[in-house]
């Protein structure tokens, strides 16, 4: 085999105390012809400030028009070993929860039918393989397949369905993230594999506010556990916090974006109708705070990243779900489908939800779709988008 | 010149990296059929696949661009399913490629 090329600019991407994807690809080229091109065209990249993938392509398995991606360089000649160099979408497990065994598996069939490189995970959420010809990729989905393992979504489909740990590691969790993603994975196998939309929809569950899989940013639905009963406190607890040193007044009750609270000393006090639930108050005391008893979920609709239109954050939809058991989780399918009857019949091709929303207006789409407006439909806590409001309007009523 | 081609007919047709035909105008049946057997369909094209195709080939002269899957679900009475039935490697890949289109462009 032949030397690895020369990669100035890249070598310095290993630099540091961190991990390096340069040092991984380097390793994968001692073995793979595939990973040494690679190195050899993302130095040149690197070096002419341009990328070197052709745009688009359409590859796949029989019978799925998604979850595998195109990729071809656009210079073959000089870096054939990525002439073809596609990546697929694996559909991993809620909350990302392995058997060693399931990922020798993957790594195994990877190193034999691709390059053997892996992304654990893309921002989908999926396990990203990357990296093989088109003869390839049905060997792989067989392989894959045979070792319990499918592909996920890309193009104009639901994309692969993604959620935090939720209740398997976190008390913090408000609902089963875990078991809402692979009910709407499983349900959802036709709308995931053979896209139909105007463009992807995705659905990101996070078990409490602090949504660690940013689902609010990331996800067309996201589904972001909450509750609605009171904090719970441990006055003993938050004491003890106050004893070993932690500054309540400055560094949990001088962030409170709500500024419910009082801490006398002796005693916090929360005025829990005015908590925005933003999760810093238990985030600084987990010990001695924790979100209510009555737990459930907040459906907000419509994020995206910049592509058509610029950047967008989702915005409540239902401000309140029990997704406890089957009927709830019906009654968020119903609604679901609704959504994607309305986008599907009036969205234009490559317009996700969040821009039809922004195009039809906030008040038809909600008669479109079925729902009420409430006042909970906001896009931040405590404001409301729809009305105007003066500061000072409220002293004159007041007199 | 084209380093992918399919010759019918002792013509040489110029594809691109994904097999689609590059120039829509030197499409004819005996291209569709050709190009169905590496689409996964075996035999010969039946008349449920001419409707798909014959609609496809249709929208597209007309405007351009291939039509959205919804839209051809609903034009040709075949649903998502049948169509993967028809046509396995699904409407993009496999539909619009025996229709003679270019490659679709979509984000992925």
């Amino acid at each position: 085999m032949a030397e690895l090329p020369a990669t100035p600019l890249l070598d310095d991407l290993e630099k540091g105390p961190w991990p390096s994807f340069v040092t991984e690809i380097k390793n994968a080229a001692l073995h793979k012809d595939s990973c040494k091109d690679l190195l050899g065209q993302l130095e040149r990249s690197y070096r002419e400030k341009i990328g070197h993938w052709k745009h688009g392509g359409i590859v796949g398995v029989l019978g799925y028009g998604g979850g595998v991606i195109g990729r071809y360089s656009d210079l073959p000649k000089e870096f054939p070993g990525i002439a073809h160099f596609h990546t697929l979408r694996i559909n991993q497990p809620s909350g990302w929860f392995y058997t060693s065994k399931a990922l020798r598996d993957i790594c195994d069939l990877w190193e034999e039918h691709g390059s053997g490189l892996t992304n654990m995970h893309g921002s989908t959420g999926d396990i990203i393989l990357l990296g093989t010809t088109t003869d390839e990729l049905e060997p792989t989905f067989k392989a894959l397949t045979d070792v319990g393992f499918d592909i996920g979504g890309s193009g104009s489909d639901v994309r692969t369905p993604s959620c935090c740990v939720g209740p398997a590691r976190c008390e913090w969790a408000c609902y089963d993230t875990l078991k809402v993603c692979y009910q709407l994975t499983m349900d959802y196998q036709d709308e995931i594999h053979r896209p139909m939309f105007p463009y992807k929809f995705k659905f990101k569950m996070s078990g409490c506010p602090n949504d660690c899989v940013a689902s609010i940013a990331r996800s067309d639905m996201s589904i972001i556990g909450t509750w609605r009963d009171d904090i719970q406190q441990d006055d003993a607890a938050v004491k003890e916090y106050a004893d070993k040193g932690l500054n309540i007044q400055r560094d949990v009750v001088g962030n409170c974006p709500g500024q419910c609270m009082e801490w006398d000393g002796e005693k916090l006090t929360i005025d829990n109708d005015l908590c925005r639930r933003c999760m810093h108050c238990i985030n600084a005391m987990p010990k001695a705070l924790a979100p209510g008893k009555d737990r459930g979920a907040t459906i907000l609709l419509g994020s995206k990243a910049p592509i058509v239109e610029g950047a967008l954050l989702s915005s409540v939809l239902i401000p309140f779900l029990k997704i406890d058991n089957e009927e709830d989780f019906k009654d968020l399918q119903a609604l679901v489908e609704e959504i994607w009857e309305v986008w599907g019949e009036e969205g234009k091709n490559r317009e996700r939800v969040g821009e039809f929303i922004q195009r039809v207006g906030m008040a038809n789409f909600l008669e479109a779709i079925g729902l009420e407006p409430v006042a909970e439909m906001v896009a931040h806590p405590r404001e409301n988008p729809y009305v105007f409001y003066n500061q000072g309007d409220d002293e004159e009523e007041d007199k | 010149m084209s380093e992918f081609t399919m010759e019918i007919d002792g013509v040489s047709l110029p594809l691109d990296e994904d097999g689609f035909l590059q120039e829509p105008d030197l499409w004819n049946e005996k291209v569709a059929q050709a190009f169905a057997a590496p689409e996964g369909i075996e035999g010969e094209l039946t008349e449920e696949h001419w409707n798909v195709i014959n609609y496809l080939r249709e929208y597209y002269l007309k405007n351009q661009i291939a039509p959205m899957i919804r839209r051809l679900c609903k034009e040709t009475g075949c649903n998502i399913k049948k169509i993967y039935e028809l046509f396995p490697s699904g409407p993009a890949k496999g539909a619009c490629k025996l229709a003679g289109l270019p490659k679709p462009t979509g984000c992925v």
